[in-house]
């Protein structure tokens, strides 16, 4: 089994000796030593048991925590990016939480336009357009004037998807994306991930990098190409889908062919 | 709030120090909450830079998010609680001058009328009440937005959208409370002024309404009306920051929003107090 990934010429993501804290308390460790590197284009499925730390993992890769140690790049320049002279980096980075994280407080349409409006300077009627296209291509038009508090679960998800593709970022950063969808819902997802990475007339065809966390590699058999699991505070680099396989690891076993999850 | 880094409480050394375990002695308590004191000094001293920092560096950035922002807090801490703050100007007019005319007819020290009620109303309760007032209407509701926000994970979100949660949550905050503080201290005075006229006419004293409003325009120096403005203006600055402190600059757990809350109003009364000893200094030395 790998423990590093290949380095193509220019990463969108590369971690050299990175160890990761915990939102919860910055200075506990929950993975270290992470060498990975991420090549644009490329569509990452990261496992691991709930606790593991993915979603901390996947917060230090946002940026949104400093790491512990080592040094990692995003598309070349290191982080993380608070600097506001290098605000155009940050953004072509867009992050989805698992429980969405929505501002409780505005409606769907404000939630999803609040990115564009602020980093643009626009006014509501400004950004409609952008907005509407963007409600439609996640089908939340109906809900546009919603708060978050009165849709499902399933929906509010779309919406914080809906709101990190605004800014039509280069790479896409995904907790748990599945987690507790419906099988119509987590198929909706898989398709329009799928089409992310090809590329998307959203995106105006340019393939977006997709990293993604959950507990069942199995879900994502099909539309991730590389995988990696994280296992005892340690990173493991796995390949693709036929390594995965092929992987004697016992708890890639359990999160690949788990007998007792269903499709 | 990573990059600003004003939660102090949460470094190891600090933990370690606020709750190793001591011996029972006075001493140890007192140093323990001379301790804690002068670390939330220092959170909330680096919490106002901060906010100032980027009050000064961002102004005119993303105005079309943030000025509906700003207005729509000015409405909260101002327009909304007009009502409220009229009804009580009318009962302060009714309080000062119901106690003072009996006194003063008593000695008849009439004349002293209008003196009474710059020095009570204009410089003393007006802004105090104001303040106080717009601390348990607003700012008690400012934690629990805030913290609220915070335990959700709502303030990682915008940080994820490369928007700083100073900008968007705490700016139009610490505007909207200045201006409204200031703006409802002038009608609270106006209002709580005519009301007393009003209440010494019901009493049948012998006072001309021209010879009341002389008293008070005579009374009233440029001064007054700077250092009214500088107050009520700092008494908005340092109540939005406290409450936007507590509920914000440090991590919080849903469960702890309501003493988050009781921490910032405590600590909010004691700073109006201590900026309106203050002024009082400041007056008596003019």
């Amino acid at each position: 089994m790998n423990t590093t990934a290949e380095t193509p010429t220019h990463c969108a993501i590369e971690m050299r000796g990175v160890s990761a804290g915990s939102m919860r308390d910055l200075n506990a460790v929950v993975v270290e030593e992470v060498n990975w590197s991420v090549a644009p284009g490329d569509f990452w499925a990261i496992g691991g048991l709930q606790g593991a730390g993915k979603s901390d993992f996947l917060m230090l890769t946002a940026g949104l925590m400093a790491p512990v140690s080592g040094t990692y790049c995003f598309l070349g320049e290191e982080m993380p990016i608070f600097e506001d002279h290098r605000l155009k980096d940050r953004l072509r980075l867009g992050f989805v939480f698992e429980n969405g994280q929505l501002f409780n407080h505005l409606t769907v349409f404000e939630n999803v336009s609040l990115p564009l409006r602020y980093h643009h300077n626009l006014s509501k009627a400004e950004a409609a357009a952008e907005t509407q296209k963007l409600l439609e291509l996640t089908e939340l038009a109906p809900w546009a004037d919603s708060t978050p508090g009165a849709m499902a679960r399933n929906w509010q998800r779309r919406v914080g998807l809906a709101r990190a593709l605004m800014l039509r970022p280069d790479v896409l950063l995904l907790d748990n994306p599945l987690a507790g969808l419906d099988l119509r819902h987590r198929a909706w997802w898989l398709t329009l991930l799928e089409q992310l990475s090809r590329g998307h007339e959203w995106t105006n065809g340019r393939p977006t990098t997709l990293v993604v966390t959950t507990n069942d590699l199995r879900l994502w058999r099909r539309t991730a190409r590389q995988f990696a699991i994280l296992k005892d505070k340690h990173f493991m680099v796995l390949g693709d889908w036929k390594q995965v396989e092929a992987a004697s690891d016992a708890l890639v076993r359990e999160l690949a062919t788990s007998s007792l999850q269903h499709d | 709030m990573q990059k600003g880094n004003a939660s102090t409480f949460d470094s190891p050394q600090v933990r370690f120090v606020l709750r190793m375990p001591t011996p029972p002695f006075f001493s140890n308590f007192v140093g323990r909450k001379l301790f804690r004191f002068l670390l939330t000094i220092q959170g909330l001293g680096a919490f106002a830079l901060i906010t100032l920092g980027v009050m000064i560096k961002k102004f005119g950035a993303a105005r079309r998010v943030i000025q509906p922002l700003i207005f729509h807090e000015i409405s909260r801490s101002g327009l909304q609680l007009l009502p409220m703050f009229l009804f009580l100007a009318a009962a302060l007019g009714l309080l000062v001058i119901g106690q003072t005319v009996s006194w003063a007819t008593r000695f008849g020290a009439t004349q002293y009328l209008g003196i009474v009620m710059v020095s009570v109303v204009v410089r003393e309760l007006g802004p105090l009440i104001s303040a106080l007032l717009v601390l348990a209407r607003i700012g008690t509701a400012n934690v629990v937005e805030l913290g609220t926000a915070r335990a959700m994970g709502e303030v990682e979100a915008l940080e994820a959208l490369g928007i700083d949660p100073v900008h968007y949550l705490v700016v139009p905050r610490v505007i909207g409370m200045a201006v409204g503080i200031f703006s409802l201290t002038v009608y609270l005075i106006i209002a709580a002024l005519a009301s007393g006229y009003l209440w010494a006419f019901l009493q049948n004293m012998p006072l001309r309404p021209g010879d009341y409003f002389s008293q008070l325009a005579n009374s009233l120096t440029g001064l007054d009306f700077a250092l009214l403005a500088i107050k009520t203006i700092l008494f908005g600055f340092i109540i939005s920051i406290v409450t936007c402190y507590h509920g914000l600059a440090q991590p919080l757990r849903l469960e702890e929003v309501s003493y988050a809350t009781v921490r910032a109003v405590a600590q909010s009364v004691i700073a109006c107090v201590l900026i309106d000893a203050l002024f009082i200094v400041i007056y008596i030395a003019t």
